[in-house]
């Protein structure tokens, strides 16, 4: 079984995608569901503040993408690497209007990041991931 | 928990999905769909995740990981002085991990070899755990009854 790089699920939701919107993009919603209570600045380059109270941990979400109420996007940090490290994944959200409501559609993509340091152990054959989304991180940040 | 209706999933391509050229933000590597670049690399990520998990199947090369982590550089003599385990069994082990890229060896004087911890595979093997641990089961299970209460 490959290492996954990339995660999909797809839900059917029984609520206007104006609604399934505000689930995602409003601190009450990310808050909500998500968290146990999170800020948001939605705009591309603002920040989301998620935190899980009973796990003691808190997230950063850079936004990337919004277009209401059709698709919602951030980068954050990988479980087990530092907070300001720059390497962090994808997660897109996408709504579309379906019979039932809206099809919500989640896309995270990038844990096969590799850490710098194996460009050396293993002769650079695992340097493609690491390379492409340092240089992602440095367009997001230049474009922020 | 409820079950999530998970019909089989569309791959849309970036185009269809409203995505425009230059846009702020969608600087994802030939947009987010297209998977990591090249086939080898997730090849060798697996590989070393696999070694990773593999070594840490072992008690005995948990402890020997456990003990250069906590000490630093150490020859087989040296663990062998604090495990419970013979020296050969030690150097048999060193090998194994070794071969898989979690340790290596640091000649010394008159042949006494030090091995030092790798941690860089252990960074892939803690991706590989961060995409099972990132459960979006459980959040859009959470997300639906949310929009439902």
């Amino acid at each position: 079984m490959p290492v996954p790089d990339r995660i999909e699920r797809t839900v059917e939701l029984a609520h206007p995608p104006e609604r399934v919107w505000q689930a995602l993009t409003t601190a009450e919603g990310l808050g909500g569901w998500f968290g146990s209570s999170a800020e948001i600045d939605l705009r591309p380059g603002g920040t989301a503040v998620v935190e899980w109270k009973d796990e003691n941990f808190t997230a950063h979400l850079q936004i990337q993408v919004v277009e209401p109420p059709r698709r919602f996007a951030w980068t954050w940090g990988i479980m087990g690497l530092p907070d300001d490290d720059p390497r962090r994944t994808y997660v897109e959200f996408t709504l579309e209007p379906a019979a039932a409501g809206t099809r919500l559609t989640v896309v995270e993509t990038g844990f096969a990041q590799l850490p710098d340091e194996l460009e050396s152990s293993y002769r650079g054959n695992a340097s493609g991931w690491a390379k492409e989304l340092g240089e992602l991180a440095a367009y997001l940040d230049a474009a922020a | 928990m409820q079950p999530i209706s998970m019909p089989l999933p569309d791959v849309p391509s970036g185009p269809e999905r409203g995505q425009q050229p230059g846009e702020a933000g969608t600087g994802w590597p030939g947009g987010p769909h297209d998977g990591p670049p090249g086939l080898r690399s997730a090849q060798d990520t697996e590989r070393i995740a696999a070694a990773v998990f593999t070594a840490l199947a072992d008690p005995t090369r948990r402890d020997i990981l456990t003990e250069l982590a906590r000490r630093g550089p150490a020859t087989a003599t040296d663990l062998a002085m604090v495990l419970p385990i013979s020296r050969q069994a030690i150097a048999k082990h060193l090998g194994l991990l070794s071969e898989a890229g979690l340790v290596r060896p640091q000649p010394g004087e008159r042949r006494r070899v030090r091995f030092v911890l790798q941690s860089a595979p252990m960074g892939v093997a803690q991706s590989f755990l961060a995409a099972l641990a990132r459960d979006w089961d459980r959040h859009l299970a959470d997300l639906r009854r949310y929009l439902d209460r």
